[in-house]
């Protein structure tokens, strides 16, 4: 290996410095949530002064958690991150994948914990018996000839060495997908009428328009609400036309319920009133039928069916929030106004005609636009984390060694074993292991 | 019955436990430490029951949502995640000294939620944000993290309290505590444990906040806060198994750690705001 150990090497791969970092990031975070985020500036003058005002803009704090420094403090974490496992993955690849039958025999009489069994049977004989115990207990054992003995080797899960890194490469694969969406993605929100369309969306802060591609119409929106007058439901019917005119997705959304097309995905987030009204009208026996968008006050004609009608009043329900109104409708006759509930259809009959009259509030509906295409890599990132953890935190990697040789006309059994986590629990778990080697050979 | 009633059952029932758990401690007296255990329990299945109850009754009110949607639901369930992380920890470390540092958790989680002025006690109606199912996901998974990091708590002072004592005589009540190589290895443990759940917390949350507003990770104060925790578990671990930290150091940081865990719940609630702010009736 050629990998120069020059002295800035050392430090980016070294524990320390990411414990400096963490500790600096922890610290660092706090600010933003103290100090409000991405206000306009004369509210950090009111707050703090002239003076504070502009060091907080040299330090880009309104924004800090996209700031140049903050930024770089994740970067470091990351470089911090890779170097150290560039450091340190080959010798613990090595651990996985190593021949224990050539251990090093001195060591074993020194590793803890440790036993010695004394039988006057013969080797051979003997590690038939240590086999089994082993075996027993659930360990797979490969023996060797050395040093005219016979060492026994068994173990258990060393590939969960590698638990750690799967945590550390997930939190590079997190933030490779954060950089990905915010390269290539973007975020911004769109305000869009009942029955109406839109092609473009506004990005957040700059208010760029952003083109979609294609169109999305809002059918209709529909506020609901607890019988307590708490919203209940936004729901919006969304449309999206593509390819030329054509239908090419229908989604009712609420929120957390969105609608994706094409990588963009649309998220139900607020909704506007315009103290205006859509009234739908049907002549239930020729099918006939009209949509229009109305005010209170003000007197609407259909010239078509030759009728008219307004809002006059506006009256409370039970439900806080909602309301009813009183409708006055004409074809010829003058006849009796009559109340309706917002959102409600009734039937009225007009001068020997039939009508279905529905009504409700007219709303722009809030969508909230994103397209990030980092968001699977960020999931993955988020699923090996939780694998690496689980396998770092509940899994060791243990080993048992069996050392059979002959001294002075008797058979010495060494049992010796180690693990790389969780010693208290290994040390139980040697304790019966050996003690069942330790039945079998008498 | 009512919930509530149930509630004041079980506020009643931690006080009691709390108390025979410290006498147990002080007094070394085997059979309070059993009723201790018995009364815990039989306790937690009260509790239980009123959070089965309290779902039901959000039913029959028309709005039927999961018990875990404002502060009082969570403070109860914070609790009753204590008890639960607690009784697991005396069935495998057969010990039950640990509950003179553990209930008493439970119990002023119960009693804040019950008398702390501000707290909506409440069934009320899940705002549209609110309606998903990560909620349920995200708040139970948060709530065994925190209820680990809330014993390890318990634990580091129970550490620094067998450290700081010269007292070594087989009587005095520093002696009944456990050994303190014994503690520091159950400290390790369980903020490992909390550290998971807490992991898992963050990544629930993100999930839903990208359900709900296409955006995973916001910087709310919030979002922030949990992730500074999470910074400080995360140093702790890396100073304990690389640098080889342990005993009083970790102790303290067991303490630190739940300092910020305690803020990332209530302080920003009522000290900061963002989108989290429902916690706060
Ligand atoms: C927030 C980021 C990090 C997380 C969540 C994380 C997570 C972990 C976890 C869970 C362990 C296992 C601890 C145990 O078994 O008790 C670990 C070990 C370790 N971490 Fe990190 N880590 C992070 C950042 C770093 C960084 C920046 C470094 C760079 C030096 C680093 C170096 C190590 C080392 C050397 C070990 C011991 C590995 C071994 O036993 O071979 N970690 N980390």
């Amino acid at each position: 290996m050629s990998k120069k150990k020059n002295s800035i090497w050392t430090f980016f791969a070294s524990v320390k410095l990411a414990l400096f970092v963490l500790f600096i990031l922890a610290i660092a975070s706090i600010i933003g949530t103290v100090i409000p985020q991405n206000s306009p500036v004369d509210v950090y003058v009111k707050q703090y002064g002239e003076n504070m005002a502009r060091l907080f803009q040299i330090l880009d704090i309104p924004d800090m958690y996209n700031s140049w420094w903050f930024t770089t403090m994740l970067f470091l974490l990351a470089l911090n991150l890779t170097v150290c496992t560039i450091e340190r993955l080959p010798s613990v690849w090595r651990m996985v994948v190593l021949d224990n039958l050539k251990t090093d025999l001195g060591r074993l009489s020194k590793m803890q914990p440790n036993k010695q069994l004394i039988t006057s049977k013969l080797p051979e004989e003997a590690a038939v018996q240590v086999r089994a115990g082993l075996h027993d207990k659930g360990w797979k054992s490969t023996e060797a000839a050395r040093d005219g003995g016979i060492l026994l080797f068994a173990q258990k899960a060393p590939w969960t060495r590698l638990g750690v890194y799967i945590v550390h490469t997930s939190i590079l694969v997190i933030f490779a997908g954060a950089m990905i969406g915010s390269y290539f993605g973007y975020k911004g929100s769109v305000m869009i009428p009942e029955t109406r369309s839109t092609d473009t969306i506004y990005e957040f802060g700059t208010r760029n328009p952003i083109k979609l591609g294609f169109e999305v119409f809002c059918n209709r929106f529909t506020l609901s609400h607890y019988p307590n007058g708490a919203p209940k439901e936004f729901r919006s019917d969304l449309v999206i036309v593509d390819d030329g005119g054509k239908e090419v997705a229908r989604k009712s959304i609420i929120v957390n319920d969105p609608l994706s097309y094409k990588g963009h995905t649309f998220y139900q987030s607020s909704y506007q009133s315009y103290e205006k009204f859509l009234i739908t009208l049907v002549n239930n026996e020729t099918k006939n039928k009209e949509l229009f968008l109305i005010e209170p006050g003000k007197q609407v004609q259909w010239d078509a069916e030759k009728v008219a009608f307004g809002i006059i009043n506006r009256g409370m329900t039970d439900t806080p929030g909602k309301f009813t109104y009183k409708i006055w409708f004409s074809g010829g006759d003058t006849s009796e106004p009559f109340w309706i509930i917002e959102g409600d259809t009734t039937v009225i009959n007009e001068s020997g005609k039939a009508y279905t009259f529905s009504m409700k509030e007219f709303y722009a509906t809030g969508l909230q636009v994103t397209k990030d295409p980092g968001v699977w890599c960020v999931y993955i990132g988020c699923g090996l984390m939780l694998f690496g953890l689980m396998i770092a935190f509940f899994f060791s990697h243990r080993r048992v060694w069996v050392y059979i040789s002959r001294e002075n006309d008797q058979t010495s059994v060494r049992v010796t074993g180690n693990t790389n986590k969780n010693k208290p629990a290994f040390d139980k778990n040697f304790e019966t292991v050996s003690h069942t080697i330790e039945e079998k050979l008498t | 019955m009512t919930s509530s009633q149930l509630f004041g059952i079980s506020t009643l029932g931690y006080l009691l436990a709390s108390a025979l758990y410290i006498a147990t401690l002080l007094f070394k007296t085997k059979k309070s430490g059993v009723v201790a255990s018995i009364l815990t329990l039989l306790t937690f299945l009260v509790q239980t029951v009123g959070i089965g109850l309290r779902w039901y009754e959000s039913y029959e009110m028309g709005m039927g949502h999961a018990p875990l949607s404002n502060m009082y639901e969570s403070l109860v369930f914070f609790s009753w995640s204590i008890v639960i992380f607690y009784l697991l920890l005396e069935l495998k470390f057969h010990n039950r000294i640990f509950g003179a540092f553990a209930i008493p958790f439970a119990f002023f989680s119960m009693a804040y939620a019950s008398f702390a002025k501000g707290i909506n006690q409440e069934i009320s109606p899940l705002i549209p944000a609110l309606q998903s199912n990560w909620l349920i996901v995200h708040v139970v998974t948060c709530f065994i993290g925190y209820a680990a990091f809330a014993v390890a708590c318990g634990l580091g002072f129970m550490y620094l309290l067998k450290s700081a004592s010269s007292d070594t005589s087989e009587t005095g009540v520093i002696s009944s505590l456990p050994k303190l190589s014994v503690l520091d290895d159950v400290i390790h443990k369980t903020m490992i444990f909390g550290f998971l759940w807490l992991s898992a917390g963050i990544i629930t949350g993100a999930i839903w906040a990208n359900s709900a507003w296409g955006t995973y990770w916001s910087w709310d104060p919030k979002e922030t806060w949990s992730l500074i925790t999470w910074f400080i578990y995360a140093a702790t671990l890396h100073a304990r198994f690389t640098r080889g930290w342990q005993g009083k150091r970790i102790a303290w940081l067991a303490i630190i750690g739940f300092v910020s865990v305690i803020f990332t719940y209530f302080g920003v609630n009522f000290l900061l705001s963002g989108l989290h702010s429902y916690g706060s009736s």
